[in-house]
């Protein structure tokens, strides 16, 4: 193959040169180190592809939940492109290229989409103050963030408020009616449900929750899943909003933003721990698929343990990494202090990663086995 | 034929408006630049003179001692001057041919190949300045030393454009069988594998009708998928035999010779016909060239010239690279000569090339060693690059690096990733340039050292037996003046003077240093 004689970097005789030597020159040209063809993707385009794969799910939440959803994405969003402006100001970094990267507004859709959706405006502030301007920006910006933001937002608003946090709209299929437009804004911005409503009436708990509550007074699993909250798998409308992730998903792995080891470990390992105790036990354990379709676990999945900055790079890495969220959302479930654990196993897994990658190096071609 | 596949790679579009059109010879250009060093090695050294009367396959520059070959004027005429001129990797000194429009050969005598020692074939591939050319341009008789038991004739185009191989071998057919035969014949191989891309349909059935016609024994014809960078060496191999050549190895240690299949045809050229290379077929092609072909051009036609002879340039043309998209080398400006390894001149046009955008940093989404063939880990190796780790450089293996260029292509961060490979590659070969020189320097220094203080010690033995000898010869005359009958002193001296110096070189000889300071 031709090796690119680095012409760019040791100057060829320059056209003046060469015409005051009577060398013919036809033509000059501008030069630039190979490749040559244009790039065939950008950051920028990557985080579009996250953002267009979240629509669905999206769509589906508003479905069942109202509108109140638009007003928290709105919010974030706003806060993350602010703050990472202010940031990047901070940090003597061109705003240009690194607001046009569209990797704020992709934290903050993620964390929006795990509060619950009358939470109040600060709520989305301090979330983003932390994964914008601590857990991003503070360990030097894109790409050298060491956990993922919107999970240390969201991690951190857990922690710090957690009432807040609890208060979950009831999904549409409960005969309650989706909380408006309006009176979501109004909620959102007083902390107060406009006048006739009353959060007994429009919240209802997770299935996650339930199950936790219900299991803590000894009920069998077939009378905890007899709540009228629970569908086919997980909650109802949940588990539909979880196909619509998981088809956001598809879509990333189709357009190879994602690779494919990371959901298949999550999921697999989920359901691979779930199956014996649910075998053993069908009454004390829910059904593996009920894990998988609960909570944050397939926007976890597709959406939030991919994130590869804070993921692992390597093949096996991503495997091990996957496996590892799996099974600590699962520990958490059943032993943590939360219903649902997955943004704390992500936290824990992106500390381990770079150790995961050191110790999964692919082999190098002529190395080894096939030499 | 059961086909591997190698890790990674990238599915481009081929890109191959060149590979239509016929091969088209280029006319003769009012100059031929003809550089020394157009080849892997050392440079040739020039055997004419400005003023010198040439004849086409004349030897203008002999190959240098080592790794080299020779150059040969590649039409008849005069040569004009020896001097530096422009290349694609800075200036160089060239042998610039008028020609006189003639183009009269002088060939060297046809040898029959199925009869000749493959020793003096290999000679007649040496003699014709015969190089990789695939775009390496690595002498091929260094490649055709070892024996080996299966020889791959790479026709799979190294990158998207270029087209050489694949217009040689539909209208060329039966002397690239021929030329594998030959290289076949030179190495003792028993089995020759063909490798095309599966797309060349017409260049396949071309390869199979001469085949059936030209009575040679088994030749396979094997298409390969097209997945860049297939035409590279390792990949090709790995893709035909499931086997790696390993790491800092070269393919004969698995028993495998690649050639390309230019290099074959031009092998074929000199040994059947007695022409050395002087001409080479090259794509011009890309949105910048108005008639895109594959042109038969003479080396040392000026790359302007060699444009003109495909119509020129359209009013689009915005970058000038020699070789394809992926490794091209970019120039400045087109009065540069084609040389040996050169199979592509690319004009890309406005749209077809990168726009300059900021550098963004990794944000590891791994693209890079997905598609990496050499299964690397692109984006640490870049890290351990900018850390100036040079520990973790090696154990990333930056030397299987074979710089072609997908990682930086697909990198959305729009990090130029293969740059920094080359310069580290560059930087690590100067390393050991230098460590060898001060190496050198310093045997040196010790040599001069252990010089200087031996023949100090020889200058002290010397005056020490020069004492001796001359305590002996007093003690003799004292001895003879009391003798009744004296002997002639001065003899019985000198012989004891010469026993002492035997002594002396008796004790030097015992403590093993050379007696030779005694000249002085
Ligand atoms: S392709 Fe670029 S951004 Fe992606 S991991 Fe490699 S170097 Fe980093
Ligand atoms: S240039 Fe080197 S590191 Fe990059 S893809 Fe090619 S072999 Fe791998």
């Amino acid at each position: 193959m031709p090796r690119a004689q680095d012409a760019h970097e040791r100057p060829a005789l320059s056209p003046k040169q060469a015409w005051g030597r009577g060398i013919p020159i036809v033509k000059t040209f501008a030069t630039a180190p190979a490749p040559h063809w244009p790039a065939p993707t950008s950051v920028r385009r990557v985080m579009l592809d996250v953002l267009i794969a979240l629509v669905p799910g999206v769509a589906l939440h508003v479905f069942f939940f109202g509108p109140a959803i638009l007003v928290q994405i709105a919010l974030a969003t706003g806060f993350a492109v602010a703050l990472e402006a202010a940031m990047l100001r901070a940090r003597g970094a061109p705003l240009r290229p690194f607001l046009g990267d569209l990797s704020a507004p992709v934290t903050a859709v993620l964390f929006a989409l795990c509060i619950p959706p009358l939470s109040p405006w600060w709520i989305a502030l301090a979330g983003m103050t932390v994964a914008i301007a601590l857990a991003k920006h503070a360990y030097g910006g894109l790409g050298r963030n060491l956990f993922n933001p919107a999970m240390a937002g969201y991690a951190i608003v857990l922690v710090a408020f957690p009432l807040d946090m609890t208060r979950w709209l009831a999904p549409a299929p409960l005969d309650v009616a989706p909380v408006a437009f309006l009176d979501a804004l109004h909620a959102i911005f007083t902390g107060a449900l406009p006048a006739p409503l009353a959060w007994d009436t429009v919240a209802s708990a997770t299935p996650l929750d339930i199950v936790r509550t219900l299991a803590s007074k000894d009920l069998m699993i077939g009378e905890i899943r007899a709540n009228p909250a629970f569908g086919d798998f997980g909650g109802k409308g949940w588990e539909w909003i979880a196909n619509a992730y998981a088809l956001g998903g598809f879509y990333l792995l189709w357009r190879r933003v994602i690779h494919w080891q990371v959901p298949v470990a999550v999921i697999g390992s989920v359901v691979a721990l779930s199956v014996p105790f649910w075998l053993a036990d069908a009454d004390r354990h829910p059904f593996p698929l009920q894990h998988v379709f609960s909570g944050g676990l397939v926007l976890a999945a597709f959406f939030i343990a991919t994130d590869p900055v804070t993921g692992c790079a390597t093949p096996r890495g991503r495997l091990a990494f996957g496996a590892g969220v799996g099974v600590l959302t699962l520990v958490i479930r059943r032993w943590g202090a939360y219903p649902d654990g997955v943004a704390f196993a992500v936290l824990i897994m992106n500390c381990a990663a770079p150790l995961i990658d050191r110790y999964t190096r692919p082999r190098v071609f002529g190395h080894g086995r096939h030499a | 034929m059961a086909l591997s596949r190698f890790h990674g790679g990238l599915r481009l579009p081929p890109q191959k408006p060149a590979a239509a059109a016929a091969v088209v010879p280029c006319p003769l250009p009012p100059e031929l630049v003809l550089p020394l060093a157009q080849h892997a090695g050392l440079a040739a050294e020039p055997c004419v003179v400005p003023g010198q009367v040439v004849l086409r396959g004349d030897t203008v520059a002999r190959a240098a001692a080592g790794l080299s070959a020779p150059v040969h004027a590649s039409s008849s005429g005069v040569v004009r001057a020896i001097e530096s001129r422009p290349l694609a990797g800075g200036d160089g000194p060239c042998i610039v041919i008028e020609p006189d429009g003639r183009d009269t050969w002088n060939r060297l005598p046809p040898l029959a190949w199925r009869d000749a020692e493959p020793a003096a074939l290999r000679e007649r591939v040496r003699e014709a300045g015969i190089v990789g050319l695939g775009g390496a341009a690595f002498p091929s008789p260094a490649k055709l030393a070892a024996s080996v038991a299966t020889l791959i004739v790479n026709g799979a185009e190294c990158e998207p454009h270029i087209a050489c191989d694949e217009g040689l071998m539909r209208e060329r057919a039966g002397d690239v069988l021929h030329g594998a035969a030959l290289l076949a014949r030179i190495v003792g191989a028993g089995r020759v594998v063909v490798a095309i891309e599966e797309r060349m349909l017409e260049a396949r059935a071309a390869l199979a009708t001469a085949l059936r016609e030209s009575g040679l024994e088994p030749i396979e014809i094997v298409p390969v998928p097209t997945i860049y960078p297939e035409g590279g060496e390792r990949q090709l191999i790995r893709v035909l035999t499931g086997r790696e050549v390993p790491a800092g190895g070269l393919p004969r240690d698995i028993g495998v010779l690649c050639h390309n299949v230019a290099t074959a045809y031009a092998a074929w050229r000199a040994v059947a016909h007695g022409e050395a290379l002087t001409s080479r077929i090259v794509s011009v092609t890309g949105a910048g060239v108005r008639a895109p072909r594959n042109v038969e051009t003479r080396l040392g036609t000026p790359i302007g010239f060699l444009v003109g002879a495909a119509g020129g340039y359209t009013g689009d043309a915005a970058r000038l690279v020699v070789g394809g998209p992926m490794m091209g080398a970019a120039l400045p400006h087109d009065a540069v000569p084609i040389v040996k390894g050169a199979n592509a001149v690319l004009v890309l046009g406005a749209d077809d090339i990168r726009a300059q955008a900021p550098e963004l940093p990794c944000i590891r989404c791994g693209e890079c060693s997905r598609v990496c063939p050499a299964q690397l880990m692109p984006q640490e190796l870049y890290a351990a690059i900018r850390a100036g780790d040079d520990t973790e450089v090696r154990a990333l293996s930056l030397d299987a690096c074979i710089e072609c260029g997908c990682c930086a292509y697909v990198c959305p961060s729009q990090i130029p990733l293969v740059d920094a490979y080359r310069q580290a590659k560059r930087a690590f070969a100067e390393q050991r340039a230098d460590r060898a020189r001060a190496d050198h320097a310093r045997e040196r220094f010790h040599a001069r050292t252990a010089r200087l203080e031996r023949e100090a010690a020889e200058r002290v033995e010397r005056v020490a037996a020069r004492r001796e000898a001359l305590a002996q010869e007093q003690a003799a005359k004292a001895a003879a003046e009391a003798a009744p009958e004296p002997e002639p002193p001065k003899t019985m001296g000198k012989s004891d003077v010469l026993a002492a110096i035997a002594r002396a070189k008796a004790k030097k000889a015992a403590q093993g240093k050379p007696p030779e300071g005694d000249t002085e």
